[in-house]
């Protein structure tokens, strides 16, 4: 209740029109306690990845390279105790301390690949929606073919061509979902390019681009959060399975699908070294499902029944 | 009718051709060289510039491409670089395995996505509808490679009673016993999608009046149900069974590979650790080519579902 009353004051002196839609968004989003609970831990991910990060600057990777890739044949495939409490690997490495250190590859992996295919997929809508016609029609057809194959597909080949690194796997499976944005800020461009503010700002003489980028897709950009949000999921989830395969992130280092993909060889001895990672793959993916399902209802109240 | 059916069939061309031609320049850009992989370090430099002549490497890659793809149209996919078999062969022996796992993956699906959207849109907000619910969820965001090697973990190394890889089709109950687990691991994310939109499609054609109306003739709640809303809520249904099908072709690559399954997605997977790029190729075309005819039937289905694209045809 205070909050509210905290609001309605801040609206009253603040410029009122920028607070209302996110504020609003917010309003309905904090009701779903579940999404709340999504949000904790993918906020709690990000802490977590940021401090390894620190944790390797600080102590020089010392920490990291005495537990964390460190190596104990002797104590191999044993399962969970006080000391390791996710049990250890194949080669007797903390696979809860691994798991720590692999949330910065699918986080920024997954959401590198989103930015990537949303800036080129949203160029292309852009251009396609604000120009129409000719080049609408062949950018578009374009975009039809790279959906004909399927995504996991496409990127295999990319990878399968280009090597495996972590930039052209992050490139492999942001072409594979360019077409899905390329279609929504065409879509909303369209939709907002006959409105009267576009006259308007073209009216005073404001250049296409700036037209585009300043005025249209602020106001498109729901959807693409939306989408984002829930490409993210999609991103990681490509990732750790291109990893699975072999053709991702390849081993030492302590990417979620890659662990699986060694884990399968010692399923029948060890099962922890399989759950685990898969755990946490899973709870970030249903995490990001969540907000993301959560966002649209809250930004599109319409929307929900 | 048949006009929408050619228009579609029609539309397909520049689709594919399209496809073929991106896959092709993407592999074409794979490091190493072809005549090395197949002769090994060892050769003459003359015996790799004739095989290099024979393979028409020298060619430009346009010219190459437009002679592929003229091969293709005769059903050759050229041959292997490991083994000199031939592509269009080997695809065509381990295709019937892809497609009878897919098949059952989205049967499973079906079955029970659909009643689990049905039963969920019709008691909305009960308890019932919000643990389908979060079933979904969980199966949306499952990986499917993980979820394989569980239930192998407990299926087939604890309980013991289903194997744990392979197809066995040394008799009908062998082979499905095979195809349980993967068929159950491949339908997992498809169900779930067909299960949130069966429940969103039927909760939105349930506000309908024409429901109302339906109710007050005193039309029984069954056939309301079925006749007045199933039947309208399954455009989107039929449209994200589609989309699931063609994603159930790529995904069974790393199904397949979990559960050792002699189809198209385990070959393309090991084709590439060996740098086997013909077959590769082949693969990839393959599988998208039939994505796309998959998403042919689907359209042409919605002309039998929806009778406002009839109409549009019949009037000209």
């Amino acid at each position: 209740m205070k909050e509210n009353k905290a609001t309605s004051f801040m609206q009253e002196t603040d410029a009122p029109k920028e607070r209302g839609l996110w504020l609003d968004v917010w309003t309905r989003l904090r009701k779903n306690k579940v999404a709340l609970v999504g949000m904790f831990f993918l906020i709690l991910l990000v802490v977590v990845s940021l401090s390894t990060f620190v944790i390797d600057l600080v102590t020089k990777e010392s920490f990291y390279n005495n537990f964390v890739i460190k190596q104990e044949l002797t104590e191999k495939l044993k399962g969970p105790s006080a000391g390791h409490i996710f049990g250890q690997d194949e080669f007797g490495r903390d696979v809860f301390l691994r798991i720590i250190w692999g949330t910065r590859y699918s986080l920024l992996l997954g959401v590198g690949a989103t930015i990537m295919a949303a800036l080129l997929g949203g160029a292309v809508g852009a251009v396609a929606g604000f120009y129409g016609k000719k080049l609408d029609n062949l950018l578009m057809r374009l975009m039809d073919i790279l959906l004909s194959i399927p995504s996991i597909l496409l990127s295999i080949a990319i990878v399968a061509a280009l090597g495996t690194n972590m930039f052209n796997v992050m490139l492999a499976i942001a072409i594979s979902y360019v077409p899905q944005y390329a279609r929504i800020v065409r879509a909303a461009i369209m939709e907002q390019k006959s409105m009267e503010y576009i006259e308007a700002s073209r009216a005073v003489g404001a250049a296409d681009p700036r037209i585009i980028i300043r005025h249209i897709i602020p106001n498109a950009m729901a959807p693409i959060i939306v989408q984002a949000t829930l490409g993210i999921a999609g991103c990681i989830l490509s990732i750790a399975g291109l990893s699975f395969l072999g053709l991702g992130i390849q081993p030492p280092v302590p990417e979620w699908g890659g662990m699986l993909s060694n884990a399968r060889q010692y399923m029948r001895d060890a099962w922890h070294i399989t759950a685990f990672p898969g755990l946490a793959i899973m709870l970030t993916i249903l995490s990001l499902n969540l907000v993301g399902d959560a966002l649209r209802d809250a930004l599109d109240p319409k929307l929900k029944n | 009718m048949i006009k929408y059916i050619f228009k579609r069939i029609l539309m397909l061309i520049p689709v594919l051709i399209g496809v073929t031609f991106i896959v092709y320049f993407i592999l074409a850009l794979t490091p190493g060289d072809p005549v090395t992989i197949i002769l090994g370090d060892q050769a003459t430099e003359q015996s790799k510039e004739e095989l290099r002549e024979e393979l028409g490497l020298n060619q430009p890659l346009l010219k190459r491409y437009a002679d592929y793809m003229v091969g293709l149209l005769h059903g050759d996919m050229g041959k292997s670089y490991k083994n000199n078999l031939d592509v269009a062969d080997q695809i065509m022996e381990r295709f019937p395995n892809t497609a009878i796992l897919a098949l059952t993956a989205i049967l499973i699906a079906m079955l029970v996505g659909v009643p689990v959207g049905i039963i969920s849109a019709k008691h909305q907000n009960t308890i019932l509808d919000r643990i389908s619910m979060i079933f979904a969820l969980t199966g949306i965001s499952m990986p499917v490679f993980w979820l394989g090697l569980l239930l192998v973990i407990i299926f087939a190394v604890n309980l013991r009673i289903l194997p744990s890889s392979g197809f066995d089709t040394s008799s009908i109950a062998a082979a499905a016993r095979s195809l349980i687990l993967p068929g159950i691991v491949l339908s997992v994310n498809s169900m779930a999608t067909i299960t949130r939109m069966t429940r969103s499609s039927m909760l939105e054609v349930m506000r309908k009046d024409y429901i109302d109306t339906a109710r007050a003739k005193g039309v029984s709640e069954r056939v309301v149900t079925f006749r007045h809303m199933l039947s309208n809520a399954l455009i989107p249904i039929i449209t994200v069974v589609g989309i699931s099908f063609g994603n159930l072709l790529g995904g069974s690559i790393i199904t397949e590979t979990v559960f050792a399954w002699p189809g198209i997605g385990r070959f393309v997977v090991e084709s590439i650790k060996m740098k086997d790029t013909p077959t590769v190729l082949g693969c990839v075309i393959f599988l998208s080519v039939m994505f796309s005819i998959v998403n042919l039937l689907i359209d042409i289905l919605y002309a039998f579902v929806d009778p406002r694209i009839k109409s549009q045809y019949k009037l000209k």
